[in-house]
């Protein structure tokens, strides 16, 4: 790398916020700079870097550079590169489907649960299938939560039953049916080669078959999780990154009270 | 009397291993009268029988389901299988194949006398630990001529569900520094009352663990191992309900480092805790047996349950560990025992209680090939903080001397790693162990100091735990949820019914064997 300290690059494009065509941000607005690093299944040298750099124009980047390169491992070259974005993506026509509902603290959702429903809502949870995970489950459900989030243990008026992990869907709905529960949660860690697709869509698709789709508030959460992806299962929600148990409970309180009021 | 960075009376520590001793002692008394279909299946392992039947069911699980069903799974297979060599002059592969067609019933043959069933099942037996000793010799050979890397040894996972992707990926890690790969099991490995057969290329997160596949990555980190003038180790998992056989199979085709927990299936899979504390006993004595260094579980607890407060429950349960472990023959070098950083980064301070634990842990078990395990609990998707969270991690591995560091990855809890990630993982590792290298021997502890008490603290409640626990038994404590705060009722979880009370015939020659000829 010779560039110095300074860029000193021309800038001969519009320096202006336009959200119909937004760009990555550097230091200047619309520089589109962006980093990003890869491996290339080939021999480092002058080639392996003319083939990244070659990459990353097809993948839309002008002045591509490649600052670090690194051979792993016989055939294999690592890069670490810049280069400046030339797609736009128009922000304001964007719509991401979202949990509907105000997030509420702990003591909010249970006010809301105790003068709208006047008894504690059940709810039980799981790792399903194969996956081993309880981490998910266990921030969302336990006592202590995660990150400064209490989980719904704590809650008053949440009665949480936290069935661990590797709980093949045919215990969970049994369990649900002997707990009466109010709402599932499902959470589901592992996602090679989808396989937690597959066993959401079978305790969908079992829950339909026992009759019990429409009686219980069905969600989903994990780090592959989201919204949209659990509203396309059949899922009422889903929860991703980034997300509590305030989040779960206050969605489950008012979904709860949506149904009640239908 | 040894000296402590951390003020710790060792006095206390000799209390703590004593009342250690008592609980494993108390669970021994358990173990030795009862076997499980994880046990017998092990010892058919042992006397060579292998492959499987038409239905691709292992011809183990043939012989121990076969008297399972006709109720004398007490009795122990090496009895019918004795009485069969003597019967039909048959060798036991052939026995077990005769058994899956349908052509044999072990259960209806005239009974021989006990000392003719020894002595008939004897060669098989001499056989196998000599099998064992030479894997071991071979290991040992490698460790005399070619070395290996100084520690704490840096291991890295491989995790492509394809044993032969995964060879790739494990030269690869070793060129770039590793000492150990592990290969990781697919999820859900540990509730297969069955060990799968064959070389395998799907798995889900993970490789079944198999024997071929055990060959398959021994044979390729020999090479490399020769290629980089470093003995390479390969780690896999003895755990779950099939913890004894994967112990049999590691020590047949020279596994070195083995995941062996006592309590970890069942707190972590739910697993009955009778099925596991008898397995895991056979387990340990194999791995014992083997050189296997044995790693333990407990960093898990800090995933489910918090790290400042539950800390000392990592401490006891590493005591137990290591009681029940010296009782089935492994010495303190083959100790891997486990604990984790884990803390929340945002509490202040949180490195000096790490680095005072780290310290604490070591100072308590001064032979033990520590096993250190990175963040986990609280890695975000954020890469570039990831990555100085493992840095830190790795500080007080160099500094407090760990045994096994499993390399952090800035990618946990996105992806699998990437051939990427673990490149950056080991440099990360190198860079500091190789810039701090000393900082141990150069550096003390302010006496009385936040290191000092917080040490002196955990060992404390580590104490009373122990107390408690030897007052209820170790059975009824993991029923209270003592441990990760997680509950387990004694005749509750998964593979109770693998498990029998020996009877009149029962005979394993191997434990006695095993024991005695380290």
């Amino acid at each position: 790398m010779s560039g110095g300290l300074y860029s000193t690059e021309k800038r001969d494009f519009d320096l202006t916020l336009d959200l119909k065509k937004i760009k990555p941000y550097g230091d200047t607005m619309n520089d589109g700079k962006t980093q990003l690093s890869f491996t290339l299944p080939v021999p480092a040298g002058e080639e392996a870097i003319e083939a990244a750099k070659q990459l990353m124009k097809k993948m839309g980047f002008e002045n591509p550079l490649v600052v670090y390169h690194k051979e792993l491992t016989e055939g294999y070259t690592f890069f670490n590169c810049y280069g400046s974005c030339t797609h736009t993506v128009d922000y304001t026509s964007i719509h991401v489907p979202k949990v509907e509902g105000t997030k509420w603290d702990m003591k909010e959702t249970d006010d809301f649960i105790r003068e709208n429903i006047g008894r504690p809502l059940i709810v039980v949870g799981a790792s399903t299938g194969t996956d081993a995970h309880t981490v998910g489950i266990d921030a969302i459900m336990n006592m202590k939560g995660f990150a400064g989030h209490y989980g719904l243990e704590r809650y008053d008026m949440i009665d949480a039953h936290n069935l661990g992990s590797q709980v093949p869907n045919e215990e969970f709905i049994a369990k649900a049916i002997e707990l009466k529960a109010d709402a599932l949660l499902v959470s589901q860690t592992v996602t090679q080669k989808d396989v937690h697709i597959k066993n959401m869509i079978e305790l969908v698709e079992m829950l339909e078959a026992e009759g019990l789709r429409d009686k219980v508030i069905l969600a989903c959460g994990g780090p592959r999780i989201s919204h949209e992806l659990a509203k396309e299962l059949g899922y009422d929600a889903g929860f991703g990154m980034n997300t509590y148990a305030d989040d779960v409970a206050s969605f489950i309180a008012q979904e709860f009270v949506r149904r009640k009021n239908k | 009397m040894q000296n402590s960075k951390l003020g710790l009376d060792f006095q206390k520590v000799a209390h703590a291993k004593n009342v250690a001793r008592n609980i494993a002692d108390d669970v021994q008394k358990f173990v030795d009268q009862y076997t499980t279909v994880a046990v017998e299946r092990t010892l058919c392992r042992l006397l060579g029988i292998d492959g499987i039947d038409a239905n691709t069911v292992p011809l183990p699980n043939v012989l121990v389901d076969e008297i399972k069903d006709k109720g004398v799974l007490n009795q122990g297979i090496l009895f019918f299988i004795g009485n069969a060599i003597l019967e039909t002059g048959m060798n036991p592969q052939e026995i077990a194949e005769k058994v899956a067609e349908n052509q044999l019933d072990l259960t209806t043959l005239p009974i021989h006398q006990p000392e003719e069933i020894k002595r008939a099942l004897q060669p098989y037996v001499e056989a196998s630990i000599q099998r064992i000793s030479e894997r071991r010799n071979k290991k040992q050979h490698y460790l005399n001529t070619i070395g290996e890397g100084p520690k704490p040894y840096l291991y890295v996972i491989v995790a492509t569900g394809n044993i032969y992707e995964d060879v790739v990926q494990a030269q690869a890690a070793a060129r770039q520094g590793a000492d150990i790969i592990a290969v990781i099991r697919t999820t859900g490995q540990s509730l297969l009352d069955y060990v799968p057969y064959g070389a395998t290329t799907e798995g889900f997160g993970g490789t079944f663990a198999t024997q071929e596949n055990f060959r398959i990555m021994r044979k390729a980190l020999d090479e490399v191992s020769e290629e980089v003038g470093r003995y390479i180790r390969l780690c896999n998992y003895c755990s779950g309900l099939c913890m004894p056989e994967i112990a049999a199979m590691g020590a047949l085709e020279g596994l070195d480092v083995m995941l062996n927990d006592a309590l970890y299936g069942i707190l972590f899979r739910d697993i009955n805790m009778q099925r596991t504390l008898v397995d895991q006993f056979m387990s340990r004595v194999i791995n014992g047996f083997a050189g296997v260094i044995i790693n333990t579980g407990e960093d898990n607890y800090l995933t489910t349950a918090d790290a400042v407060e539950q800390a000392h429950t990592v401490l006891a349960s590493d005591l137990i560990n290591e009681q029940l472990a010296l009782l089935a023959g492994l010495k303190e070098e083959q100790m891997g025992l486990g604990h984790a950083f884990e803390m929340d980064p945002a509490l202040e301070n949180g490195f000096l209680l790490e680095l005072a634990q780290a310290q604490m842990i070591r100072e308590i078990f001064p032979k033990a090939t520590l096993k250190y395990m990175p963040p986990t609990k609280f890695m975000t998707g954020n890469i570039f903080r990831g990555h100085i969270q493992d840095a830190l991690f790795n500080m007080i591995g160099i500094w407090t001397s760990q045994g096994i560091q499993l390399l952090g990855m800035p990618t946990e809890a996105i992806h699998t790693p990437f051939m990427s990630d673990r490149y950056l993982s080991i440099e990360n590792a190198k860079y500091i162990f190789g810039n701090m290298k000393n900082i141990g021997d150069e550096v003390e502890f302010k006496k009385d100091g936040i290191i000092q008490k917080r040490a002196q603290e955990v060992l404390d409640n580590a104490i009373s735990l122990l107390e408690s626990i030897e007052r209820e038994g170790l059975f009824t404590a993991l029923e209270k949820g003592i441990f990760a705060d997680v509950k387990r009722p004694k005749n509750g979880g998964k593979g109770l019914e693998g498990v029998a009370a020996k009877g009149q015939h029962y005979y394993n020659p191997f434990i006695e064997l095993m024991l005695t000829n380290h």
